[in-house]
Formats: C-alpha cells, sequence, structure tokens
C-alpha cells in the first residue's frame, strides 16, 4: 500500500455575480506508508475535510494527483476499478448519525461491506459477528436494531466493523470520535490501533484536537488555510513545533494538570 | 488565586441557587424516564460550578429544571428550587418569563448557536430581549448593546450581521452577550464549546471568565463532558450519573483525587497532551450508561464498577461529605 499526494489543489468559485476564489486546499503533498497512522491537524476550515474529499474520490481536485498504489485515482473509470479501490481505500465519518440510512436496519450497512469482499455466500454471518466482536459489541445487541435504537458510541463502533470486514489498506477517518462522549472516545480509538496493528492498515485520521493526535500519530501534519505548515513525529511537533500556528494549536489545547495563563 | 478565592467563601459563603429534593422525571409510553432523580445542590455567589458526566446522565435535564424551564413531556415531580431566596418552583410560566428569566438566571442550550432565527440580525435578537423586560427607546437599546460588546472586547459590526454571516465561535459569543445583557446573576451553558474548535473554545472560555470578573453575572453553571475543559475554568465540580450526584468538591481536589470509582474513570477517559496522561495510557469506562426508567437497584454505577461489592447491588449509596466541601455517593467512602 502507498498513497501520494502530489502538489493537491481546491479553489472553490463562489458567488453568482461578484466571483471570488477560495483556495481551500492550496498545494499539499504528503505520502502514507503502510501500516503508519498520520493525522491531519487543524482548525475548521482549515482544509482538512476538502483533502480527504479528494482523496475518496468524492470531489475533484483543481489540480495534483492521487496516487494510490501506483493508480491515479481519479483515473479509475471502470466499475472493476473503482470496486478495487473502494475495498481497499474506507471511509469513517464524524456523524454516526448520519452515516446511516434512518429506515433501514443495522444489518444493511455490515452486509453492504460484505458484498464488496464477495464470499458473502459462504461463512458471510460468521465474518459480521466476528468483526462485530472485535469492536466490542455482542451481535444479539445490534443486530435487527435500527440506527435510532443505539448509542453514538455504538453506532462508530459499527462504522468500524466494516473495517473488520473488508480489510482496507488505507483508512480516512474525519474526526470519529469528535461527536461521541469523552468516556467511551478512547476505546474507538483503540480500535483504530487495533487494525492497524493486526492487518497493517494505515490510517489517515483528520481531527482538531492535537491532543488525540499525539497519543496515536506516527506523523503529525499541521493544517492551516489549506496548506501543511509543519510536519512531523508526535514529540517533534509538541515539543518543539516551529511554525507559529502549530505553537498556538498546541497552547489552546485544555490541558488536566495546568492551567492556561490569565485563566 | 482560586484556592485564596475558595478559602473565603467558606466564611463569607452567600447562596445564589439552591435546589433541594429536586426530581425531573419525562412521561413516556413505557413509564418514567428519571433523567434527575433526588439532587440537591447549592452554589454560592462568585462561583463557577462544572457539571460532567456522560450523555445521557440528565445533565441537561438539570438545568432545565434548575431554570424551571419544564414543558412536557418533563415534569418536576419533587423539590424545590430557590434563586437568590426567592421559590422559584411554584412559579407559573409566564412570571418566569417576566421575573426571572434573562433577568436573574439566563440559560444558553446546548443547540443555541444553531437556533437563531437566519432571517433576523443580531441586533433583532437584543431588541426582544431587552424590549420584553425594560421600557425603553430603540437608540438606548443600541447603545446598551454597543457598549456590552466593547466590554466583552466583540465587534460591535457583528450586531449588524445575519447568524449564517458569523463563525461558530463569534456565534456562541454573541449568543452568550445577548442572554446576559441584562446582567442575570447566574448563567447557565451548556455545552457552549464541543461544537468548537479549541482555538475558538479557549476564546469562548475566556469571555465567559471576562463574564464573571466584569460582575455581569455573579455565578455560572457550566455543562460539559469534557473535564479538561472545567479545569480551566471551574471553581467546583458535580459528576453526575444516571440522574444523581456521585461527587462533588473543588476542582482541584476531584482532579488530583478522585474517590467515586466512576469520577477516576472518567478522568482517566481524558486525552490531554500531558507526560502525566501519556503514563497512564489511554482507557474508557466499559460498559454502557444505564435505562433510567429501570435504572439498577442499590448503586446505579455498580454494574460497570470495577470495585463493585456485595452491599452495591442492594443498597443505594448516599452523598455524604467526606472531607471539607467534598461529598461522594459511595460505600467504599462511608
Amino acid at each position: 500500500m502507498s498513497l501520494d499526494v502530489t502538489n493537491l489543489k481546491k479553489v472553490f468559485v463562489v458567488g453568482l455575480f461578484r466571483r471570488k476564489e477560495i483556495q481551500a486546499v492550496d498545494n499539499v503533498s504528503f505520502n502514507v506508508k503502510p501500516g503508519k497512522f498520520v493525522s491531519l491537524v487543524g482548525e475548521s476550515g482549515s482544509g482538512k475535510t476538502t483533502t480527504a474529499k479528494m482523496i475518496l474520490r468524492l470531489l475533484r481536485p483543481t489540480s495534483g494527483s492521487v496516487i494510490f498504489d501506483g493508480k491515479n485515482v481519479w483515473d479509475l473509470k471502470r466499475i472493476n476499478e473503482l470496486r478495487w479501490y473502494w475495498k481497499n481505500v474506507h471511509a469513517i465519518f464524524q456523524d454516526p448519525y448520519a452515516s446511516y440510512n434512518p429506515l433501514h436496519k443495522i444489518d444493511r450497512i455490515l452486509y453492504q461491506a460484505l458484498a464488496l469482499i464477495a464470499n458473502q455466500n459462504t461463512e458471510g454471518d460468521s465474518v459480521v459477528k466476528k468483526a462485530l466482536t472485535e469492536v466490542g459489541l455482542r451481535s444479539n445487541d445490534v443486530l435487527g436494531k435500527y440506527p435510532h435504537e443505539l448509542s453514538g458510541g455504538q453506532r462508530q463502533r459499527i462504522m468500524v466493523a466494516r473495517c473488520f470486514i473488508i480489510k482496507p489498506k488505507l483508512i480516512l477517518a474525519d474526526e470519529p470520535i469528535s461527536m461521541i462522549d469523552a468516556s467511551t472516545r478512547a476505546s474507538v480509538l483503540q480500535l483504530f490501533s487495533k487494525l492497524k496493528e493486526e492487518y497493517k492498515t494505515s490510517v489517515i485520521f483528520i481531527t482538531h484536537d492535537l491532543g488525540l493526535a499525539y497519543y496515536i500519530s506516527d506523523e503529525i501534519m499541521i493544517m492551516h488555510n489549506g496548506k501543511i505548515v509543519e510536519k512531523g513525529s508526535p514529540e517533534e511537533v509538541m515539543d518543539n513545533p516551529q511554525d507559529p500556528y502549530t505553537k498556538r494549536l498546541r497552547e489552546d489545547v485544555p490541558l488536566m494538570y495546568s492551567k492556561w495563563i490569565g485563566f | 488565586m482560586n484556592t485564596l478565592a475558595l478559602g473565603l467563601k467558606e466564611v463569607e459563603r452567600v447562596t445564589l441557587l439552591k435546589a433541594e429534593g429536586v426530581k425531573a422525571y419525562y412521561s413516556i409510553r413505557q413509564g418514567y424516564v428519571k433523567a434527575v432523580d433526588g439532587l440537591d445542590l447549592v452554589i454560592d455567589k462568585g462561583i463557577t460550578l462544572g457539571v460532567a458526566g456522560e450523555s445521557g446522565c440528565g445533565k441537561s435535564t438539570l438545568m432545565n429544571a434548575l431554570m424551571m424551564n419544564v414543558k412536557l413531556p418533563l415534569h418536576l415531580i419533587e423539590g424545590t428550587i430557590a434563586l437568590d431566596g426567592e421559590v422559584i418552583s411554584k412559579m407559573d410560566r409566564s412570571m418566569l418569563k417576566k421575573k426571572i428569566w434573562g433577568v436573574q438566571a439566563s440559560m444558553v442550550p446546548q443547540s443555541a448557536l444553531n437556533a437563531l432565527m437566519p432571517t433576523k440580525r443580531i441586533m433583532d435578537f437584543v431588541r426582544d430581549v431587552i424590549k420584553h423586560h425594560l421600557n425603553v427607546t430603540d437608540s438606548e437599546i443600541v447603545s446598551m448593546a454597543k457598549k456590552r460588546f466593547e466590554e466583552l472586547n466583540l465587534r460591535v459590526e457583528a450586531l449588524d450581521l445575519y447568524p449564517h454571516e458569523l463563525s461558530g465561535g463569534m456565534k456562541q459569543r454573541a449568543v452568550i452577550a445577548v442572554s446576559t445583557l441584562l446582567n442575570p446573576k447566574l448563567l447557565i451553558v451548556d455545552e457552549p464549546t464541543s461544537a468548537l474548535d479549541v482555538s475558538t473554545q479557549k476564546q469562548v472560555l475566556k469571555m465567559l471568565m471576562e463574564l464573571k470578573t466584569t460582575g455581569i453575572t455573579e455565578s455560572i453553571i457550566f455543562v460539559t463532558h469534557d473535564i479538561a475543559v472545567l479545569r480551566q475554568i471551574a471553581d467546583y465540580i458535580v459528576i453526575m450519573y444516571a440522574g444523581k450526584i456521585v461527587e462533588s468538591g473543588s476542582t482541584e481536589d476531584i482532579l488530583h483525587d478522585p474517590k467515586h470509582p466512576y469520577t477516576y474513570c472518567l478522568i482517566n477517559a481524558v486525552v490531554t497532551p500531558e507526560p502525566e496522561v501519556r503514563k497512564r495510557g489511554l482507557t474508557s469506562i466499559p460498559g454502557e450508561p444505564p435505562d433510567l426508567i429501570n435504572p439498577p437497584g442499590g448503586c446505579r454505577f455498580h454494574p460497570r464498577c470495577v470495585k463493585a461489592m456485595d452491599e452495591c447491588g442492594s443498597v443505594e449509596p448516599v452523598l455524604a461529605k467526606f472531607r471539607g466541601n467534598r461529598l461522594v455517593a459511595c460505600h467504599l467512602f462511608k
């Protein structure tokens, strides 16, 4: 698995009469190696999600390229190629409520994942049950239920259970834990580490919380106004930030054992 | 500075809000959801109180009950609530609107920044609030609002903008500024920063501090599930679980020496970039919060508690004094 993002750019044009160009993502380049946990950190509007959408083929870049395993993802046209891509690159989004169709039972989203790996007729049920056990859910508790009957944490775990079924090479997790309770955040985070350790899955973790990124990443990239302003290991970025924006971001994280100056 | 201020208050404590035996239930088809189930709370003047707990522990319901914002299906089953000596739990809604809400006590609910009418400018909200309570001319209202926005270091131009033209942080700060225009003694903010990123969160917290230092409000109740945020601004912390208070005390005590096993778990689940936290690693609380229609007997936390004893399943622990102003409801600390 390798992901190479080179000079990625996205310009949004807004306004009907007075056209204004917004550089949402400005010349972003990075690569992700197998089994690495890379965090993309920045405030709202810094272009994190736009970058993710371009990698996921949800938004066409203005210029630049996204190369996954030697193939430019925007050149994939045929359904077989796309299936290959969907099988290998998986996304988890911020809102565990919006990721589900409220009219369908939980089972559907899991069996859809199973259909992607195409062995549903053999031991499909046991694969689903095993994936649910991996994320710490009992299949009796969730199967046959509707999304509204589950808590936010459970719903997000089911999204991760899909990853245990498909076993993608790369996961793009866009703020996966910012909408779930502080008390269950750690357990969902640990699932990503588990995927990384067991299947050598690479993860691109998008967050505004430098504290979280510090824990689980192998590399942190700080994004500001569409540009990556700093890159490095968690220790480098936290202990010795170079960019003024990183410094500010670091100071703004609320700490447990010390108080902010002036508070 | 905080410890000193708290020390003084031991001598000259003045109660602002006193709630006794509050039970607030939601009536649904399956029965009563016991969201707040027998709870006493005293808030002194000059205090910032933090209320923490998982989703569904009754934090927001408690705040609605304290404000007497009790609308069906929520019922205040029992309890008296007194604000600055005045019993508000017997008042009817029109009286509350006239005499309490916005004047004596204000609440900024969780989704306030998304609930602003999109076709109204911030100034229109200001007019609504002031005209409801005071008999003043429009130019007076404008100058009042401008003065207050300047006092709180907010851009005065924001008054003439529509909600969608403001950023999330600015919107939240404007909402708080509008709800404190008439200098309420008590301000309740419910998860004001959970939708904001860390940098804007800091600005909102700073503004809340300013509200107290400039004397606009006397006390603040801050509801959140993020204890690291409470560390920055709260003097006292109350930990709620399944509709009850399990522990309360000063911020320092709670953070450095949590007594109740639930508090301990809750604090250990916080992820902040600090050597202390890194050393202990990431943990989370096993299991799910209980069903509040049929809460477990005995201590409500016992099915998830690692230190549970036989007694915990049958006898309900009472919230008792542990040391100083520290209260704990656990059989381990009797």
